[in-house]
């Protein structure tokens, strides 16, 4: 039995094994490789993705728990790699090794959605869930802020041309 | 700035109208560097640099990266002395090429001490032939050209850019002598440069490891027994009924699950059982004995022995003595071990994937297969962090033995439980330490005993405060284990410059010395009348010590606690102090400065995320990381258990670097040794209790 979900806004029909775990199905399936495998246990968040707009580790998430969900993964995010908190990585020079990035950036840009202008301690603790073993928690955290700051530049200029 | 000890034989050569410049590694001879042209294969060039006539210009980075900001450090030098804007530069990958390249691994934090002068003749060598290229055209003479951001400019007013000149570059006669910029004219070099994947890596294109997707490929799994025991028979008639499995087979002890995708591999390796013949089954309890036993020997090995070190503990005021002790830990990186191999029909190999050395994987691989290594070609793939682990080429010997017997393109992943119980550990240790004080507190006398568990020598013999210490003895012990064990980053000084640093700390309460001006004593002493060989430069430890202190405000501030340790390795000095206060009740260490001769800065950025992210190493394995063996068994084997450090629990952290421009020296390692002995340190400074084993217990 085929499950129908939609991935980075496409629609798609998965005939596999309905336990499949979500990051499996991304990467073996689906070719979108940029969700990494880290612990296979929802305990580092390598492999955070949002589902229907909820960060979500997809590492233990079977692909029958998601049918008919909306699933965002790193390749979707922006459509140019300009997402602020993209924008913002790139910026600080967050990456070391890379490899846990994509988790930490859906990470991070799902708090965004929730809190435009998170705290300090909001964003230590909003990322404190997310391993990265090089030990680029500074820079992330400080990317978090920056990324809040151009959302609310971007959001400032629209809303004057709007209105202009 | 001149170069001129080099001889350079040089040719440089046209290929597909491209300019292309290249080492000739084999017949250099410490910084006797020449340079030859470059090897060129359907269209791809192995060349370090090139530049093609629309004036794109490709840097090539042979140094395996793991985040350590090489893939970005190395084009920086070649981009500076060649003279050209960065935001022109196209950095690419070199796959593993020995005729091209030299020393293309990555451990012992030596690229850029190996490679500064090479990169920087490499830059150099092709601005002067571009700046020939224009005098002769120009009809000008060549010292009255200068270059900027890719041009080169006349002395009234021509300008070509170097692509309009690569035809006649090329056909020049390559310097024997070339002139370096002065480090006051640096564009690049010293400044903040991003990493050269970063688009890349925050929009998910970069390729990892487990990311390699081959024509034909299949995925394997591995089931490894526990360590000293050996495989008597597997039971995989379940797993051979799944779906998507192709095969189990077993090899060296080793029962590998093959099949097409990796949740119906992970799915059927479940349901295979193997048993085993123990053999000599090790525990914790093992260990431990094999600690006692070292410690007690007559059999140690004499690393180092300055003066008398028994006569003169006799006669000493005072005597200090301390065990510390580490256990196994795992890498960890983010990235679990995998690797591709194709054993093909025609006798050739193709390799692929994240390894800190692809010259070894290449060797191995032929010497198990029994072919020639020029039939083993190997792809460097992006690698999710190594700190050691990849520098043992175990993942690809099972990949590439696997596909020789299954006949088909396979990759190997490792789960994160294979990854932490399938070893290569850090070696777990033992140290003890004994100081002998005169009736002023000085220290006259210095010993130390390390017993490691498959680690060599435990010890570094040459450290500092040996040198400035009369009296000396060194010891060490290997006990041989069935655990297996190999460099986890800074070996034997991830944990023995914490003993150290967290030992001279003793010893200068015991001798009632303020542990900054204690070492600076030493230091002058090392300097002005050394005891026997020292390894160290005594000025530049003396400038970062001092340096800390300074920027720490050391023991000046109110309300804090404060730690301080400094330490030497892989060629690069770091100071430190770690501020701990009472928070809640309870020691917290809130801050660190660090200060770090690394000589010249190349990337300032990078340069900051490899000192703050050794700090952080360091600190999160000495206070949570710790294996335990029970029968060959390790455990924890996933980050449930196994205490990684989170954002949560780091401190902040200044990072400084003396600018003394000498050339530079390894920066990937250097900043861990003396973080364990800083935050020890400030922890006792905050609770009067001395921390003698790893993870510390606080």
């Amino acid at each position: 039995m085929s499950i129908q979900l939609t991935v980075n806004k496409k629609k798609m029909s998965l005939d596999i094994d309905p336990n499949t775990p979500l990051l499996w199905a991304l990467r073996d399936h689906m070719s979108l490789k940029g969700t990494k495998f880290g612990c296979g246990i929802a305990q580092c968040g390598a492999c955070t993705v949002w589902v229907n707009g909820e960060a979500t580790r997809s590492c233990v998430l079977p692909i029958s728990a998601v049918a008919n969900a909306d699933i965002t993964t790193i390749e979707g995010l922006s459509d140019h790699g300009d997402h602020p908190v993209q924008v913002a990585w790139d910026e600080l020079d967050v990456p070391q090794c890379g490899y846990c990035q994509a988790g930490q950036i859906m990470t991070a840009a799902s708090l965004l959605k929730k809190k435009p202008n998170p705290s300090k301690t909001e964003i230590v603790d909003g990322m404190s869930g997310n391993i990265c073993r090089c030990g680029t928690y500074h820079r992330i955290q400080e990317a978090v802020k920056l990324a809040s700051e151009l959302a609310s530049k971007k959001k400032t200029k629209s809303t004057v041309k709007k209105s202009a | 700035m001149k170069s001129t000890r080099r001889s350079f034989i040089q040719k440089a050569a046209l290929f597909s109208g491209a300019f292309c410049l290249g080492f000739d590694w084999f017949q250099a001879n410490g910084k006797e560097v020449s340079m030859v042209q470059t090897t060129m294969d359907s269209g791809r060039f192995n060349a370090f640099l090139a530049i093609d006539p629309s004036g794109k210009i490709i840097l090539y980075s042979p140094n395996p990266e793991i985040g350590q900001g090489i893939k970005t450090a190395f084009p920086v030098v070649v981009a500076e002395e060649l003279d050209v804007d960065w935001k022109d530069v196209e950095v690419r990958q070199a796959n593993l090429d020995t005729q091209n390249f030299e020393r293309q691994l990555t451990g012992g934090s030596g690229a850029l001490k190996h490679s500064w002068e090479r990169l920087r003749k490499a830059g150099a060598t092709a601005r002067k032939m571009f700046v020939q290229a224009a005098a002769q055209t120009w009809n000008v003479d060549a010292s009255t050209c200068k270059t900027s951001k890719g041009f080169v400019l006349g002395p009234k007013g021509q300008k070509a850019s170097y692509g309009s000149l690569v035809a006649i570059a090329s056909k020049l006669p390559v310097p024997t002598e070339v002139t370096y910029k002065n480090r006051k004219d640096y564009q690049i070099i010293g400044k903040r440069t991003k990493g050269v994947d970063n688009k890349n890596v925050v929009t998910g294109k970069s390729v990892f490891g487990l990311d390699i997707d081959k024509p034909g490929m299949l995925i394997a799994q591995i089931i490894r027994p526990p360590f000293g025991a050996t495989l008597k028979s597997f039971d995989a008639a379940d797993a051979l009924k799944m779906p998507g499995i192709i095969d189990v087979v077993s090899f060296k002890n080793k029962v590998a699950i093959v099949g097409k995708s990796t949740w119906e591999v992970m799915k059927a390796r479940g349901t295979v059982s193997c048993k085993y013949n123990p053999g000599d089954l090790e525990s914790d309890s093992t260990h431990q004995k094999w600690f006692d036993e070292g410690m007690k020997t007559d059999k140690a090995t004499v690393q180092r022995k300055d003066g008398d070190f028994a006569a003169a503990l006799a006669r000493s005021a005072k005597v200090v003595e301390a065990t510390y002790e580490c256990p196994f830990i795992s890498h960890s990186p983010m990235e679990p071990m995998n690797f591709f191999a194709d054993v093909r029909a025609d006798g050739t190999v193709l390799l692929a994937g994240p390894t800190q050395v692809p010259q070894s994987a290449q060797k191995a691989v032929a010497s198990l297969l029994k072919i020639d290594e020029k039939k083993v070609e190997v792809e460097l793939s992006k690698m999710g962090g190594g700190f050691g682990r990849r520098l043992n080429n175990d993942f690809a010997l099972d990949a590439a033995e696997l596909s020789s017997i299954i006949k088909k393109p396979v990759k190997v992943m490792w789960t994160r439980e294979d990854d932490m119980g399938g070893g290569i550990y850090r070696p777990a240790a033992r140290y003890h330490f004994k100081a002998g004080l005169d009736a002023s507190g000085n220290m006259i006398a210095f010993y130390l005993r390390g017993v490691g568990i498959n680690a060599g020598n435990a010890t570094r013999q040459d450290n500092f405060p040996v040198g400035a210490i009369e009296n000396v003895l060194v010891e060490s012990v290997n006990q041989v284990s069935a655990v297996s064990t190999g460099p986890w980053r800074a070996p034997i000084t991830n944990f023995l410059g914490y003993a150290e640093q967290a030992f001279l700390d003793e010893v200068a309460e015991a001798g009632g010395k303020d542990p900054v001006q204690m070492r600076l004593d030493w230091l002058a002493r090392a300097k002005s009348n050394p005891v026997g060989k020292i390894t160290y430069e005594p000025d530049r430890f003396i400038e970062v010590i001092k340096q800390a202190a300074e920027k720490s405000n050391w023991k000046k501030k109110l309300g804090v606690h404060q730690g301080f340790s400094v330490y030497f390795s892989h060629l690069s000095y770091v100071a430190q102090v770690a501020d701990a206060r009472i928070v809640d009740g309870k020691a917290k260490i809130t801050h660190v400065t660090a200060v770090t001769d690394c000589g010249e800065v190349v990337n300032l950025s990078g340069a900051e995320n490899q000192i703050k992210g050794a700090i952080i190493d360091g600190m999160g394995h000495a206070m949570f990381a710790k294996l335990r063996f029970n029968e060959g068994v390790a455990s924890p084997t996933n980050f449930n258990g196994y205490r990684l450090i989170k954002g949560n629990e780091i401190p902040t952290i200044n990072a400084y670097f003396v600018d003394n421009g000498i050339e530079p020296t390894g920066l990937g390692e250097p900043a861990l040794p003396p973080t364990g002995g800083s935050i020890a340190n400030a922890l006792y400074a905050a609770t009067k209790k001395r921390l003698y084993k790893q993870p510390f217990e606080v």
